[in-house]
């Protein structure tokens, strides 16, 4: 057997993704919108199957302790939260950071601030890409647009994860984590053996000395000198995942002359409106990033250069437009396009800020 | 018999374990922490477990305490090391896994996940000193500072009115069903320390059975905290915080220890030698 | 059966907190006036005869300087 056709929730899709994928371990407290990755996992009962151990935390803050740990014990190990359970991870992605350890966290975003609301949005995106905890660090962040990206972004977030010893976020929002639809699955991957985690994770805190001397995990380091030098290695490993895994997807653009830049769900709409612009004679194109970071700069630099304008369209109240300012280096003008507070924008609504933008 | 006719290696009858390292340790002179860490690594060797074993430290004093062990260690972020014991154990039951917390770290910061790791009964060993002060961040009050005990932020002694009551929570654990196995110790002399190593072996012992839980609390000095010399403060210690905080096993094999539960009667009774400690 | 003890202490590990004095039970330790790299006054033995190489001093130092052997006499 090997690909298999279902009809399935993003947050589910998460959970089946990380069972299928020979994940090890989920740790996660109850949220909405995403409380349906832990309730598939109890209701699957990989623990049975696989071996993947699941347990409801009794917090966010023991979650993402958890998935310290486990990752500090060389084991692939994820979580999963929205909003409000994300910021209370912040602490604890920072030290997995600081540590290099690899894990895999996904936010399922509602509006904020505070308790917010529990409708989709994309108002995280400052706090995943720019570091929502202490220190320099940074968060590999995947932008699923749809349940099949949401199903094949388990398995490459801890593929990079691993390859860069580092967090990694996927970033969905309630739109992407409760829409169903129809997604390719594939068969299961064993887990990861004792003797695979001790030859390919040398630093990881097993229990057996293999190397004959012991393994510490720790972000700690009191040296001024010396923790510069962690710093170091650590934003030398940014530059490569910088080089070798940015991300996203360029949608008619070859002869756009305005272009928007959109994400997850709002990238989605955003393809609507293409169609809507194109139909009546406004040639738009789309960009996509994949990775929100590291963000497609050189990407947007290329094709937002050569457009008339560019339009950031976000479900928040103009975050991602900052990068994309950046990205063209204030040569191209760039506006913002945005709803918020839970609320989604529809496709006209975008075609008619794109129409006053183009006059 | 000369000095040298003994020191042969036949005569030999206590050595420095080999599961500590050679590094000299950051604690202040006469910390308990020193010892508490012998005693684990002493426990490590005679069960033959260095190479399966995990251990947890936390942030506080014993930050630093995989510098000094010569096994896998993990460094936790402030109170969750239960947490990340949790984790390991159950991704690795087969590894005997044991967090090393202070009493800010466990009784404060991470009263959370100390509760709830205890009530899951995770297949752990806990070790918990508790010296009733902050003592890395410079002598602050703790959850488990005696009432009118003298502290930079509790200066003119602890005032439960005001800054909540001394916390007995090795006492709250034990009543938790998923521990199996709750003591308090100390280590300050000789008979103390080898009953100490008793229980923290039985501790060790236990993970074997995956029955809970088993909690060791040493009760501990801090001589630089309590701004003593170490002698005074152990004895500070047996005529002070021994009186709130007694010695001995409070649930062994899962079941409470009639003595305990006889004490827990009590808990309501004012204890007439805490309220001399305060200032008049 | 009377035993013989002897200590083999790490002195420059040493730092003289003195627990291991009040767990003597022959009083045959203290600290010397001399101090060690790090200006602690270390462990010595006062009273080497005395010495029944009980290890209790051993079993309460906090750094493990204290290496104990014992013959019979």
């Amino acid at each position: 057997m090997a690909k298999e056709l279902k009809l399935m929730k993003g947050n589910e899709a998460i959970a089946e993704a990380a069972i299928r994928c020979g994940a090890d371990g989920y740790f996660g407290y109850p949220i909405t919108p995403q409380s349906e990755v832990l309730e598939h996992l109890m209701a699957e009962r990989p623990y049975l199957t696989t071996g993947m151990v699941v347990l409801q935390a009794e917090s966010e803050l023991a979650s993402i302790n958890m998935v310290y740990a486990g990752a500090a014990a060389g084991k692939r190990v994820m979580t999963s939260s929205s909003s409000p359970g994300f910021s209370l991870m912040q602490e604890g992605l920072s030290y997995i950071a600081g540590a290099e350890l690899p894990a895999l966290c996904v936010n399922v975003v509602r509006g904020g601030p505070g308790l917010g609301t529990i409708q989709p949005s994309q108002s995280d995106y400052f706090q995943t890409t720019k570091g929502g905890g202490h220190g320099d660090y940074r968060l590999i962040t995947l932008a699923p647009a749809s349940v099949q990206e949401m199903y094949d972004f388990v398995e490459l977030g801890f593929d990079l994860a691993f390859k860069y010893r580092n967090p990694v976020a996927i970033l969905s929002d309630g739109v992407i984590g409760q829409v169903m639809e129809k997604i390719m699955i594939d068969d299961y991957k064993p887990r990861w053996t004792d003797e695979y985690i001790e030859k390919n994770c040398p630093w990881a805190a097993t229990g057996h000395r293999s190397t004959g001397k012991h393994r510490i995990v720790t972000s700690l380091e009191l040296e001024a000198l010396k923790q510069e030098a962690i710093n170091n290695r650590i934003q030398a490993k940014y530059r490569e995942c910088e080089k070798n895994d940015t991300r996203y997807e360029a949608i008619q653009c070859d002869d756009a002359e305005y272009l928007f830049v959109a994400y997850g769900s709002a990238a989605r709409i955003c393809m609507k409106a293409v169609e809507l612009a194109r139909a009546e004679g406004i040639k738009v194109g789309l960009v996509r990033p994949i990775t929100l970071w590291p963000f497609p700069t050189q990407a947007i630099k290329e094709i937002g250069g050569r457009m008339k304008k560019i339009m950031s369209v976000e479900m928040n109240a103009g975050q991602m437009i900052e990068d994309v300012k950046l990205a063209v280096e204030g040569k191209v003008p760039v506006e913002h396009y945005g709803r918020y507070g839970g609320v989604i924008p529809t496709p006209v609504e975008i075609f008619e800020a794109l129409k006053k933008m183009v006059k | 018999m000369t000095r040298e006719d003994i020191i042969k290696p036949e005569n030999l009858v206590y050595k420095r374990t080999p599961v500590l390292t050679d590094a000299t340790m950051h604690y202040c002179p006469g910390c308990g922490h020193g010892v508490v860490h012998r005693i684990i690594a002493e426990v490590i060797e005679e069960m033959g477990i260095q190479d399966n074993v995990i251990g947890i430290s936390p942030v506080g004093c014993s930050v630093l305490a995989y510098n000094y062990f010569d096994i896998d260690f993990v460094e936790a972020a402030h109170g969750r090391a239960p947490a990340c014991a949790s984790a390991i154990k159950r991704l690795r039951p087969d590894t005997f896994v044991f967090s090393y917390q202070g009493d800010g770290d466990l009784a404060s910061i991470g009263c959370g996940e100390v509760m709830h790791a205890c009530n899951r009964g995770e297949n752990i060993t806990m070790i918990f000193i508790n010296n009733g002060i902050y003592g890395m961040t410079g002598g602050q009050m703790a959850p488990t500072t005696l009432e009118g005990m003298e502290t930079v932020t509790s200066p003119y002694g602890r005032d439960p009115k005001i800054m909540g009551h001394t916390m007995r929570i090795t006492e709250a654990l034990a009543q938790l069903p998923g521990t199996y196995y709750v003591t308090r110790q100390a280590v300050y002399t000789p008979a103390l320390a080898r009953k100490c190593k008793k229980a923290i072996r039985m501790a060790f012992e236990n993970q074997k059975l995956n029955k809970g839980v088993s909690f060791v609390e040493v009760t501990s000095n801090c001589n630089s905290g309590w701004k003593m010399t170490p002698v005074q403060a152990n004895k500070w210690m047996e005529e002070n915080t021994l009186k709130y905080f007694p010695l001995g096993d409070m649930k062994v094999d899962g079941k409470f220890d009639p003595k305990f539960i006889e004490r827990v009667a009590t808990f309501d009774q004012p204890n007439e030698t805490i309220f001399s400690l305060r200032k008049k | 059966m009377a035993f013989k003890g002897a200590l083999v202490i790490d002195t420059e590990k040493c730092k003289g907190c003195g627990v291991c004095i009040t767990g003597c039970p022959n009083q045959c330790i203290g600290l010397s006036k001399k101090v060690n790299a790090k200006g602690y006054n270390y462990l010595e033995m006062t009273a080497e005869d005395k010495c029944i190489g009980c290890a209790s001093c051993a079993v309460i130092c906090p750094d493990g300087v204290i290496e104990v052997y014992r013959a019979k006499e």
